[in-house]
């Protein structure tokens, strides 16, 4: 019971902000309606149990990425305090297509069987996180720290540029 | 794994909890945080701070607290009311969830403690940078110019010391193999991590405290809130309460960056494990300093008054342990002291560097994170994991 409860509520509360988001005419609002949604999504990490992706959530989406969003919208000239219109002219357009796409998802999900094998959780996930990254996945995580660190060599060399 | 719970049990368990660490944290965090900053700035700055309230002013912030409360709540005209009135909760509420992995001692058999949980450090580093969020809300919702550099100040410094502070918190889970502050202050029992892997320890601390300063935006790094540049920075347009809860966070941070800086480099509850003959040899040197101190020429000096009243609380201290171990009692006193003990001397620390130091320039700040701190940080990480891969 408790467990359909809390999943509700952090439904609600990644859902309602999410529309606010995408429908919210002020930029700076709908940049901190992101703040409850990845907070909701911490949440389904904590009901996984998966305590360390959740803390990392907090850490990286809330705590930075939502800062650095409305940190480059702040330092943007007539970024904010100005209404932006959301809404364009396609509205049925677009309208049709989320309703196919919804309905697509829908069947998909409802076709898929879901593998519900009970597997061990680690006691420790840290631990078996540290572990795969190091062996298993160490390919895949060395190219990821390799583009980090080309995009930020190429964002030191276009702000030079501007000098 | 997980036993059926009591849902309903919980809830109300944290509800009780949360009153407690509210309760406590307003009251030693904010209001007698307040009361010794005033108090300690006064004798740095050779004057006597609060007095008149009460006895030596001690009751002087609760009447502020009271001034406060009965204050009309403004919120201007063009600001946006909802970002406005919401961001002093998200910044005290934060706060307050930082105290969650705290552990305050161990009586009674049990670790006090909200509740220990297995990625405790990273669940503080993460809350830690919520509190972001509310300065830069509160900035942009003023609708103030000098609230908003504020705020984007605050952005860039929080940002940028987070790194550094996080390369402290891991060296200590490095060496203590585990995430939980619990289990990071139970493997302190052969000696405190300040002290481990010498000179690297200290290292990672003072690495730890610079970036936790400048996380809980104090002198030497309060440009978000510099008053003579700024009015007040990111909070100038707001009063009475909402004002107030925006220093409860900004005491609450600081207090809890002082709670988790002994917990993870000063052995947190622990009880320092010295022999009999080093508590008396530090006890008769903290009295002589403070006798030479009281009888010199020195006594005239204002600025030497809170270390002579530290050296005689050290005195006393070193007294009471040594007494304590020659009589043969294994922990001399509760470890709730010991937990207060460290906790307010970093916290004394803190204050002491705030009306020492000058403020930094913006570019100074982010130089020193990005070109000193970060780089020392990495290179203290990896020697220290070769030096534990050498040593396994």
């Amino acid at each position: 019971m408790g467990e359909l409860a809390a999943f509700l509520i952090l439904s609600a509360l990644i859902l309602i902000p999410a529309v606010i988001v995408v429908t919210s005419r002020n930029i700076v609002r709908a940049a901190l309606s992101l703040v409850p949604t990845f907070l909701g999504v911490t949440g389904f990490y904590i009901m996984l149990q998966a305590e360390f992706v959740a803390g990392i959530q907090v850490l990286i989406y809330a705590g930075a990425i939502t800062v650095l969003i409305l940190f480059v919208i702040m330092l943007t000239e007539g970024g904010s305090g100005t209404m932006v219109r959301q809404v364009t002219g396609q509205v049925p357009l677009g309208a049709m297509a989320a309703i196919w796409l919804a309905f697509l998802i829908l069947v998909v999900l409802s076709r898929t069987t879901w593998p519900t094998a009970r597997g061990q959780l680690p006691q420790y996930s840290v631990q078996a996180i540290g572990t795969a990254f190091l062996t298993n996945y160490v390919l895949i995580f060395e190219v990821t720290s390799l583009v980090l660190l080309i995009s930020l060599v190429g964002a030191i060399v276009i702000a030079r540029r501007e000098e | 794994m997980p036993e059926p719970v009591s849902f309903f049990r919980e809830i109300l368990k944290a509800i009780g909890l949360a009153v407690v660490v509210f309760t406590f944290l307003a009251v030693v965090g904010a209001m007698y945080g307040v009361y010794f900053e005033r108090k300690i700035s006064g004798w740095i700055q050779a004057r006597i701070g609060p007095k008149h309230v009460g006895p030596y002013g001690l009751l002087q912030t609760i009447a502020d607290t009271v001034k406060l409360l009965q204050k009309e709540h403004i919120t201007p005209r063009r600001a946006d009311a909802l970002i406005f009135n919401t961001a002093p909760l998200i910044v005290a509420v934060a706060a307050l969830l930082d105290w969650v992995v705290i552990p305050f001692g161990k009586e009674f058999g049990r670790v006090l403690i909200v509740r220990d949980i297995n990625i405790g450090v990273l669940y503080f580093a993460a809350m830690a940078s919520i509190t972001v969020i509310g300065i830069l809300a509160a900035g942009w919702a003023s609708n103030n110019k000098y609230a908003l550099l504020g705020g984007l100040r605050a952005a860039s410094q929080m940002i940028s010391y987070e790194i550094p502070l996080a390369l402290g918190i891991l060296w200590v889970v490095m060496i203590a193999g585990t995430l939980s502050t619990v289990g990071i202050v139970e493997a302190q029992r052969g000696g405190w991590f300040l002290f481990k892997v010498p000179p690297l320890g200290l290292l990672a601390a003072v690495l730890f405290l610079a970036a936790a300063t400048a996380e809980v935006n104090r002198v030497p790094f309060d440009l978000p809130e510099a008053e003579s540049e700024l009015v007040a920075g990111y909070f100038a347009e707001y009063t009475g309460m909402r004002f107030a809860l925006f220093q409860l966070g900004e005491y609450g941070e600081m207090f809890g960056m002082a709670a988790l800086a002994s917990v993870l480099f000063l052995g947190g509850w622990l009880e320092p494990n010295l022999p009999a003959w080093l508590w008396v040899a530090l006890g008769l040197s903290a009295l002589g300093v403070a006798a030479f101190v009281r009888f010199s020429a020195l006594r005239t000096v204002y600025l030497l008054r809170p270390i002579m009243a530290l050296a005689v609380l050290g005195a006393v201290l070193s007294a009471v342990m040594a007494l304590g171990i020659s009589t043969g009692r294994a922990p001399v006193l509760p470890s709730l002291i010991w937990f207060f003990a460290k906790m307010f001397a970093l916290v004394f620390f803190l204050m002491w560097m705030r009306w020492t130091y000058p403020r930094l320039r913006l570019d100074q700040l982010l130089n020193l994170s990005w070109k000193v701190l970060l780089p020392v940080g990495l290179v203290n990480l990896l020697l220290t994991g070769f030096l534990l891969t050498v040593a396994r």
